[in-house]
């Protein structure tokens, strides 16, 4: 292993690089706490619909996100470092994969009230529990990984 | 202003702010948003991996560093913008809960079930066990997460995102309506 080595030589400034990541991380998890997505009770009330909390806050945030990859595209605005913006489409295929996975985490998502960002935004809110949580998810994604091969996609 | 921050934020305002993550991420290094990726980087820094995990976890360090940004940014926004009144759900959500057994409405959710203690119950093995091995094999499975195909996905018009939410909603419908029930 030239674990160091190669850190050092592929990825120079390695930390110049992350800080930026890091920084929109800790404003994910102000936001994410502070509109109470969350909240447990919060994925209820929408899984209910008896409130358009959620829903205007995934819809907004979809619309933002839709209208300025409309921009990236149209203008082919690069990255900061200059490299092309790639986004790759998604591939449909016979498509199972996207329900059978989507519904199996979508009982997840209920169970728990949290989905991967809120749990990691919840430990630093002190539920701590969630660790055993996101260890569980660990292991479901290693589960999939090991099947993967005998799963419909 | 002060108030403004210390007081839950409308959806308007909260929508936007994670919307705008998704170019600024594509702009800062050409990533793409999606935060369960991170779970399968932890399955690839583990000895002994299958084909799915036999890459180099270094090249999601960036997504990683902003999961534990995440939970620095949960942290400050508890201890000081913090809000300490519960949660403001509809009344209708409420007593449709309270039927459920659920009593305690304080905090972020309810905390004699999703906590240390709950987790010493089955019905706290079931939620907190069980629901997250169900997320972290559905959304690797399904290719992505309420980050990647609900948000990232669908606002670059991907039809397999459509189809990933509707089947979060599937989901989500069948453990609160079918399964929640049962459980609690």
């Amino acid at each position: 292993m030239t674990t160091a080595q190669n850190a050092g030589t592929a990825h120079p400034n390695t930390m110049a690089r992350l800080l930026p990541y890091l920084l929109i991380g800790i404003y994910f998890g102000i936001v994410f706490t502070k509109s109470e997505v969350i909240s447990w009770f919060r994925i209820q009330e929408m899984f209910r619909f008896q409130a358009f909390h959620m829903y205007g806050i995934i819809g907004s945030a979809v619309v933002v996100g839709m209208i300025s990859i409309q921009l990236i595209k149209r203008f082919h605005l690069k990255a900061a470092d200059g490299s092309e913006i790639n986004i790759p489409p998604k591939e449909l295929g016979k498509g199972t994969r996207y329900w059978a996975g989507g519904t199996m985490f979508g009982l997840g998502w209920a169970l728990t009230g949290a989905c991967p960002g809120p749990m990691f935004a919840l430990v630093g809110n002190g539920v701590t529990v969630m660790l055993i949580t996101i260890l569980a998810a660990v292991v479901g994604t290693y589960t999939y990984g090991v099947l993967r091969p005998k799963l419909p996609h | 202003m002060i108030e403004f921050i210390s007081q839950p934020w409308p959806w308007y305002v909260a929508g936007p702010l994670i919307g705008i993550v998704v170019p600024l991420l594509f702009l800062v290094g050409g990533k793409q948003f999606g935060l369960s990726e991170n779970l399968r980087h932890v399955c690839a820094m583990l000895p002994g991996k299958t084909d799915f995990f036999n890459y180099d976890w270094r090249n999601g360090s960036w997504n990683l560093v902003l999961m534990l940004g995440i939970v620095i940014g949960g942290f400050i926004g508890a201890t000081w913008l913090g809000n300490p009144d519960p949660v403001a759900i509809s009344e209708a959500t409420r007593s449709d809960l309270a039927l459920l057994g659920v009593t305690n409405f304080n905090g972020l959710l309810p905390a004699d079930i999703y906590s240390w203690e709950g987790l010493g119950t089955l019905r706290g093995l079931i939620l907190l066990v069980g629901g997250g091995f169900l997320i972290g094999f559905g959304t690797r499975w399904a290719g992505g997460c309420t980050s990647g195909h609900a948000i990232s996905g669908l606002a670059d018009l991907q039809l397999p995102s459509l189809i990933a939410v509707i089947g979060f909603f599937a989901g989500g419908l069948i453990a609160t309506f079918l399964l929640l029930p049962i459980i609690l």
